[in-house]
């Protein structure tokens, strides 16, 4: 994109009044400051990482800073914590957005988003969430008045609530709870409500039909995810999820995961049933369905579509962070925890020992490898139906889990870690994960060295003006 | 606006059921899956009369998208109507041609010569393909499958890079004239071409692996839609949803037209599921994965027929010399139908003609027309989730349904 519509003169102007006009002149305001930005190709990548980079040293300061001090200023804290938070749950979607858009295009051999903002598309998401707060407020004249407004806000309170007991390291989190894990599920499980209503009250026999299909399969899924997710708990003991990733803090080989082969195989278990709870392909029968239009989100435009698709987005974070934390290792790198306290005890040395093995950086990346696993699937395979899906749920999910709760059971009953036949188990499961993610590494740089062979020329020869 | 359906007017509420089981009140939904979806091909208006997921009775209403051709070519001369023949079916423009020039042909005796008769096989057949891969990207997206639709449209891309070579336009070619093609080929063109069949053929093989032969899209489709091959005759399909029912019948073979004699390729139909080893457990012979697998195995058998047309393109004219100057034919006081086997099944064109060169009457059978009247006989007894694999795997373009 090389250049702006330039108004002319003459040309009719609406009349804004009142607090229409405030912000009208604060839109013309932003927009003559940002447009120079957004325009100059070479100024908008250094800015958007500059500001990546700031935002990262500024939360790492707060951190350091809140350990330090601010313990005995508990409601200053929480202030701090609460901003901090706030902003990562809305910068989530909007990166991920951005990020779905050029995996989807990556994938389907073309570049996916390459023009609003110069350096391949990055002001997408804020273009679009600008576009949707300026739309239309449409409500249907049958839509129940006041279900119809509330549904998307029953959509995104809760998964934003649950990042109350979410924790990104060892301190950095909102509330230890004892109870975490429990309290994360919950909140997911309040999206059913949200999507019921929003089905029900839009008073369209297709919405409702989403919104049925869609309760159905949330609600059957939560089963097998929570047996899933006793197993680690029965490991470590406890439901706080910081104690959780804490007991993981020795390597690749003590991660949860590769504790037990039922570990193994539960993650995967946990994996598939999450993907189920957030209606993602291939289970994303209640909202992309051909056939459906959009599901129960079919009669919503505007902010109100952008809050559920930000609440999906958030929501998927949510479950990949408790994957991360409940089988990978949670903040942990894949060093020993034992090998960072060589560095000493100065500032520099705990600040590197903060990135390299530990904090909230592998938390990140982790989650966010994870969601790019969801992305991927969802642009592969296509859509099972419903009664596909309840039968997956109830006869092979939920006896399958039953299976390893039960194996697990006696797994840590007649081998406990400190065996060696349970070590040896432990070191042939991280040999194979080590060896599945290397696969994976070679899969990706193979492709990428022969994209033009593979994925064909649309997709790696930029055309003029990208 | 006059909707067309099945019987003069069906009354979906005559058996409307306010059944009650137990102390629950079930009723029966009427839903209308509207002109404007995401997976009615086109226009296309079916409502469906469901008890829950379960679909009872689906009435398609179609006409949205008539626009009057077959009265027009009552007013122009044949060369005038071929661009009405494309946006007929829009996505076989060349094959839609290629019928409407062979029935005048046939109407006025011309005869055309080898060299246009050659061409018209490799640009019909070059279109079977690219509209082979729309239906195979469409039927994706249905599904679910949002990825080879765009590699469809990516192999597309080619062979309506071909076609802008040859005559200018990517969808609405008008092409295949009466007594041969309008324009010759350009220079190069040959070997553009072979570059694309070697470029193509073990794409066919990768699209199989990614989606055909893709557990949860063999799931979605096989066994769903089954027509048997006695219902497939008796209501009058054609082309891959005949194919697919088991029945060996191509009018390409049967009723040879522009020399495809020459050339050599199968049939293929649908097999059951388990034989050979290529078709997965489940299929039924006549589901929907039968008619869509067809589809498939056609690209290649096209690709065989382009490869030996190319090989053995002769030299010549590409028209019949008098018309490149003068279009003009005169129709003698006679009818004719001709019918050709398109992508979508077999499409026949009715001239009959009064001496004048203006026919008296044009009429054009559509095979997708045919085609979609199976619908309601098909979808009793499943899913509402069905409805789009069933309706996908007919493949139907609602420009040739209504005209």
């Amino acid at each position: 994109m090389t250049r702006f519509w330039t108004p002319w003169e003459g040309r009719p102007r609406p009349h804004y009044s009142g607090l229409s006009a405030l912000l009208a002149g604060l839109g013309r305001g932003v927009y003559r400051v940002a447009a120079p930005v957004v325009r100059h190709r070479w100024f908008a990548a250094p800015v958007f990482f500059g500001v990546v980079v700031l935002g990262v040293v500024f939360v790492w300061l707060c951190g350091l800073f809140n350990e330090a001090v601010l313990a005995d200023y508990p409601v200053l804290r929480d202030l701090l914590v609460v901003t901090g938070l706030a902003i990562f749950v809305s910068l989530v979607p909007v990166f991920c957005i951005w990020w779905e858009r050029k995996v989807a295009g990556r994938m389907q051999s073309r570049c996916g988003v390459m023009r609003v903002g110069g350096w391949h598309g990055w002001a997408q998401s804020p273009a679009d969430g600008i576009k949707c707060l300026t739309k239309e407020d449409l409500v249907p004249d049958d839509a129940d008045p006041v279900l119809f407004r509330l549904a998307p806000y029953f959509a995104l309170t809760p998964v934003v609530v649950a990042f109350v007991a979410l924790p990104f390291g060892t301190y950095w989190v909102f509330r230890h709870l004892e109870v975490g894990l429990i309290f994360v599920l919950g909140m997911l499980g309040v999206e059913v409500v949200a999507v019921i209503m929003a089905g029900w009250a839009s008073a369209s026999k297709w919405t409702v039909f989403g919104a049925m299909r869609e309760a159905c399969q949330m609600v059957s899924y939560e089963i097998p995810l929570g047996i899933a997710l006793l197993l680690p708990v029965m490991t470590v003991g406890t439901l706080n999820l910081a104690e959780i990733g804490n007991a993981q803090a020795g390597g690749w080989h003590t991660w949860l995961v590769f504790r037990s082969p039922f570990l193994f195989v539960a993650a995967l278990v946990y994996f598939i049933t999450s993907l189920a709870s957030c209606k993602r392909a291939p289970f994303d029968l209640p909202e992309g369905e051909s056939e459906l239009v959009g599901g129960y989100h079919t009669e919503y435009s505007g902010m109100r579509w952008a809050l559920f698709f930000f609440a999906e987005y958030v929501a998927m974070f949510v479950v990949s962070a408790l994957a991360v934390i409940l089988f990978f290792g949670g903040w942990n790198s894949v060093l020993p925890d034992r090998w960072g306290e060589v560095l000493g005890d100065g500032y520099l040395a705990r600040a590197v020992r903060g990135v390299v093995f530990g904090g909230p950086l592998w938390f990140l990346v982790k989650s966010f490898l994870l969601i790019y696993v969801q992305m991927w699937l969802r642009w592969t395979l296509p859509r099972i139906r419903i009664d596909q899906v309840l039968y997956a749920c109830v006869q092979v999910m939920l006896p399958l889990a039953m299976v390893l709760l039960l194996g697990h059971t006696l797994w840590e009953l007649w081998l406990p870690p400190e065996l060696i036949a349970a070590r040896v188990v432990n070191v042939i499961l991280a040999v194979i994960g080590a060896g599945l993610l290397l696969a994976a590494l070679a899969v990706i740089i193979r492709s990428r060295l022969n994209a033009r062979r593979l994925v064909g020329y649309l997709a790696v020869d930029l055309l003029p003006g990208a | 606006m006059t909707e067309i359906s099945l019987q003069s007017q069906p009354d979906l509420l005559v058996d409307y059921d306010r059944g009650e089981q137990g102390d629950v009140d079930t009723e029966e939904l009427l839903i209308n899956m509207g002109p404007q979806h995401p997976s009615t091909h086109g226009v296309l208006r079916i409502v469906l009369r469901c008890d829950g997921e379960m679909v009872l009775e689906a009435v398609p209403h179609i006409g949205y998208l008539h626009r009057c051709a077959e009265k027009i070519g009552e007013s122009l001369q044949p060369f005038q109507f071929i661009p009405y023949t494309d946006r007929m079916d829009y996505v076989a423009g060349m094959n839609q041609n290629q019928g409407f020039a062979l029935a005048v042909e046939k109407l006025a005796g011309i005869a055309v010569p080898p060299r246009a008769q050659y061409l018209r096989v490799i640009f019909g057949e070059l279109n079977r393909i690219a509209s082979h891969l729309v239906s195979f990207g469409t039927y994706g997206l249905d599904m679910g499958a949002f990825t080879p639709f765009l590699y469809a449209f990516r192999e597309r891309e080619m062979v309506l890079d071909l076609f802008e070579a040859a005559c200018g336009a990517r969808l609405t070619y008008s092409y295949l004239t009466v007594g041969g093609t309008t324009h010759d080929l350009p220079e190069g063109w040959v070997d553009r071409c072979l570059e694309f069949c070697d470029y193509f053929e073990p794409k066919i093989d990768e699209y199989n692996d990614l989606l055909s032969f893709n557990h949860i899209f063999v799931k979605r489709t096989a066994g769903v839609g089954v027509v048997s091959a006695g219902d497939a005759v008796r209501w009058g399909l054609s082309g891959p949803c005949l194919r697919g029912s088991g029945v060996r019948w191509d009018l390409r073979k049967a009723l040879p037209y522009d020399g495809y004699e020459r050339f050599d390729f199968d049939i293929p139909i649908g097999r059951p599921g388990g034989s050979d080893r290529t078709v997965p457990h489940g299929v039924v012979v006549g589901d929907s994965w039968c008619r869509y697998f067809v589809r498939m195995e056609e690209m290649k058998q096209s690709l065989r027929i382009v490869r030996q047309a190319l090989r053995d393109l002769p030299g010549g004219d590409h028209i019949v010399p008098k018309f490149k100057k003068n279009k003009t034919v005169k129709l003698p006081d006679d009818e004719v139908y001709l019918e050709v086997d398109n992508p979508r099944g077999q499409v026949g064109f009715y001239v009959r003609g009064d001496g004048s060169a203006i026919p008296a009457r044009v009429k054009a059978r559509g095979g997708s027309f045919c085609n979609l009247s199976i619908t309601s006989h098909v979808v009793r007894g499943c899913l509402i989730a069905d409805v789009p694999a069933i309706i996908g795997s007919i493949d139907v373009v609602m420009g040739e349904v209504d005209r």
